[in-house]
């Protein structure tokens, strides 16, 4: 009888099939809205996530001062690291690989009638092997020149290719602001990061080299720190902590004045970013699902007039006001859900197309599918159960007489 | 399923409708007006009925009361020996789906639905299954000479055609009683002749009780008993002449 109902509902729908499209075009344009934003979400989610990992999910950032992301409040007024920290923590804890000091500044390079402006990076080679960045071109510094703070830098291949061209870069001299340094190598490509800056524009130079020449401190503002494999990131975090309180004398009770940020964190942040945005759309979506249910409402009390005298048949056939009410309850229901496998398969299209374009991957969440499924057929029981009622309460005289 | 509130019996003499003093009053107050204004009669099981009257005079107040479409304002009605007055709207309804058959002036076909499907349509409520509702649907069919009519549009067929789908319809059920409501009144003589005769052999063969409303004494006279009503209340109550032979 059940199945009787839906084909009957069917039936109904395709008898008039350009107005059920019209009727359903809210709610399949609501779905399509959500799927497709929940699809790109998920999408960049999933790329974010793996940009971590390829930095390496390994790696910790240290800085001083308590801030948290965004702007350093306070930093400046909290002691700094030395590069005397690096190694204290190099050598103390068996759970780091390596640890590397980190300044930058944004200057112009200059060579020969070419210039551009980019971020110089004072840091070690172990910032390479931290992040597994390899050397495309040439080499990494000496020991020496780290030592010494000698003017070499190693380019970044989007700074190579805009000063340099089909030029060979290798021991040419760049000049980086108040300072004039000799190439040694290039770095592999890295294209974009998560946050779509360009993670190849960049000028490494020996840290020594940055502090003496550009910053004017020996400060160290930002450490990086690689955990060794095997070992857990949140007991090296726990170690660390101890480590630095008591380098830096911070009593029992004080609050650390230094910072210790894994990229799991950072992941969650952007990955919270993308969220949050997608639940505002998803809220915009929900609206104009909203929107289609009453235009589903609209429709099915028109049809329950213009289809009176059908009402008035049935009930003189022997149809019960519960089997009138289910019928048009049936049909709204159907109609929607139709609806809303019509907004899933266009979502999904928009979805894939928007992850391409965004370069991102197009992943397919089921539960969403299934949720904004059950969701469009439950938009039709609520807006479909007063005119189905409507339906049910007619009086079968009047009705035949209409 | 309640829907054995009555027994079909076979006797002849059985009384499938019995009003007793039935009125149906429409408005409040001053503003009463008496549609039935207490009636009483008996029909028995394979009558084949005429009611006529002039208009106003309640002939389709009756047949609503009789269908179970409405209730009485007062009075007693028997439906197979069941009081229909205690009956609530799905009781009633069940009534109409087991025990009732209805034709209509205006034939009352689904449209864009096949001659087939509409006459299916009190088999479905019935809780038929697929197969064995379009059997009896196309037997039905046969039976009013429109066997090969079953998949057209009712918009494709003549007046005569369509109100014989309608009787197919009101058949399929295996109702014990066919009310109908002025069946003629859309059709020219010679369709309306041959319906006439087609509710008569009904009548006849297969001791259908048939209750109709009609204005012409042409229809009237294939019935077996004439009832006259005028102001809701019947006037004469008399057999044709044509039932005794």
């Amino acid at each position: 009888m059940f199945l009787e109902t839906v084909r009957l509902a069917l039936q109904a729908i395709l008898r008039n099939p350009t107005r059920s499209f019209l009727t359903v075009l809210g709610v399949v344009i609501g779905v399509a809205a959500v799927i497709a934003m929940v699809t790109l979400g998920r999408g960049s989610t999933v790329q974010v996530t793996s940009d971590v990992e390829k930095l390496g999910a390994n790696l910790l950032m240290l800085s001083p001062g308590q801030s948290r992301f965004g702007p350093s409040a306070g930093s400046g007024s909290a002691r700094a690291f030395s590069e005397r920290d690096v190694q204290t923590i190099v050598d103390q804890l068996a759970s780091v690989e390596t640890a590397a000091p980190m300044g930058s500044s944004s200057l112009v390079a200059v060579f020969g009638n070419e210039n551009y402006r980019t971020s110089v990076s004072g840091t070690t080679n172990q910032y390479l092997l931290a992040t597994d960045w390899n050397i495309a071109q040439g080499r990494s510094f000496t020991e020496a020149e780290q030592q010494a703070g000698k003017p070499v830098c190693i380019l970044g291949k989007t700074v190579r290719d805009e000063l340099f061209g089909m030029t060979d870069p290798l021991g040419e001299k760049l000049r980086l602001g108040p300072i004039s340094c000799t190439v040694t190598g290039v770095l592999e490509a890295k294209g974009a990061s998560s946050f779509g800056t360009d993670q190849d524009d960049i000028v490494m130079i020996p840290f020594r080299t940055f502090a003496r020449r550009i910053a004017g401190t020996s400060d160290v503002r930002l450490i990086y720190v690689s955990v060794r494999d095997g070992f857990s990131t949140t007991r090296t975090i726990d170690d660390l902590t101890a480590l630095l309180r008591e380098t830096r004398r911070i009593g029992r009770g004080e609050e650390d004045d230094f910072a210790i940020r894994d990229m799991e964190q950072l992941a969650s942040m952007l990955t919270g970013i993308t969220d949050v945005l997608t639940g505002l759309l998803s809220a915009v979506a929900a609206v104009s699902l909203l929107v289609g249910g009453i235009g589903i409402m609209n429709i099915m009390l028109v049809s329950v007039t213009e289809r009176t005298r059908e009402i008035g048949i049935r009930m003189a056939v022997g149809a019960q006001a519960r089997q009138v009410l289910m019928q048009f309850l049936v049909e709204a229901v159907v109609l929607s859900g139709l609806g809303g496998i019509m907004g899933i398969l266009l979502g999904l299209a928009f979805g894939a197309v928007g992850t391409r374009m965004l370069n991102v991957p197009f992943v397919i969440d089921i539960q969403i599918v299934l949720l904004a499924f059950v969701f469009s057929a439950l938009v039709g029981v609520i807006f479909g159960y007063f005119p189905a009622r409507r339906a049910a309460q007619l009086d079968p005289i009047e009705a035949l007489r209409h | 399923m309640s829907s054995q509130t009555a027994s079909t019996a076979t006797d002849p003499a059985h009384p499938v409708i019995d009003f007793r003093d039935i009125t149906r009053v429409y408005g409040k107050g001053e503003a009463q007006v008496f549609a039935l204004a207490g009636i009483t009669l008996t029909i028995t099981q394979g009558e084949f009925v005429a009611i006529m009257g002039p208009s106003g005079s309640g002939k389709s107040t009756a047949m609503n009361v009789m269908g179970c479409l409405d209730r009485p304002s007062s009075g007693q009605y028997l439906f197979n020996g069941v009081e229909v007055a205690d009956l609530t709207q799905d009781q009633r309804a069940l009534l109409r789906r087991h025990y009732l058959g209805f034709i209509f002036q205006g034939y009352n076909l689904l449209p864009r639905t096949t001659a087939l499907q509409n006459v299916e349509l009190p088999l479905i409520y019935k809780g038929m299954s697929r197969d064995e509702r379009e059997a009896r649907a196309l037997s039905a069919l046969e039976k009013v000479g429109l066997g090969n009519r079953a998949h057209h549009d009712p918009s494709e067929l003549s007046g005569g055609q369509q109100q014989r789908v309608a009787i197919a319809r009101a058949l399929a059920g295996q109702p014990s009683v066919i009310l109908a409501d002025e069946p003629t009144g859309n059709l020219d003589t010679t369709r309306s002749i041959e319906i006439m005769e087609l509710l008569q052999s009904l009548n006849r063969d297969e001791n259908l009780t048939i209750v109709m409303v009609t204005h012409e004494d042409d229809m009237a006279a294939f019935s077996d008993r004439l009832i006259w009503m005028v102001d809701g209340r019947i006037e004469s109550d008399r057999p044709t002449g044509k039932g005794a032979a």
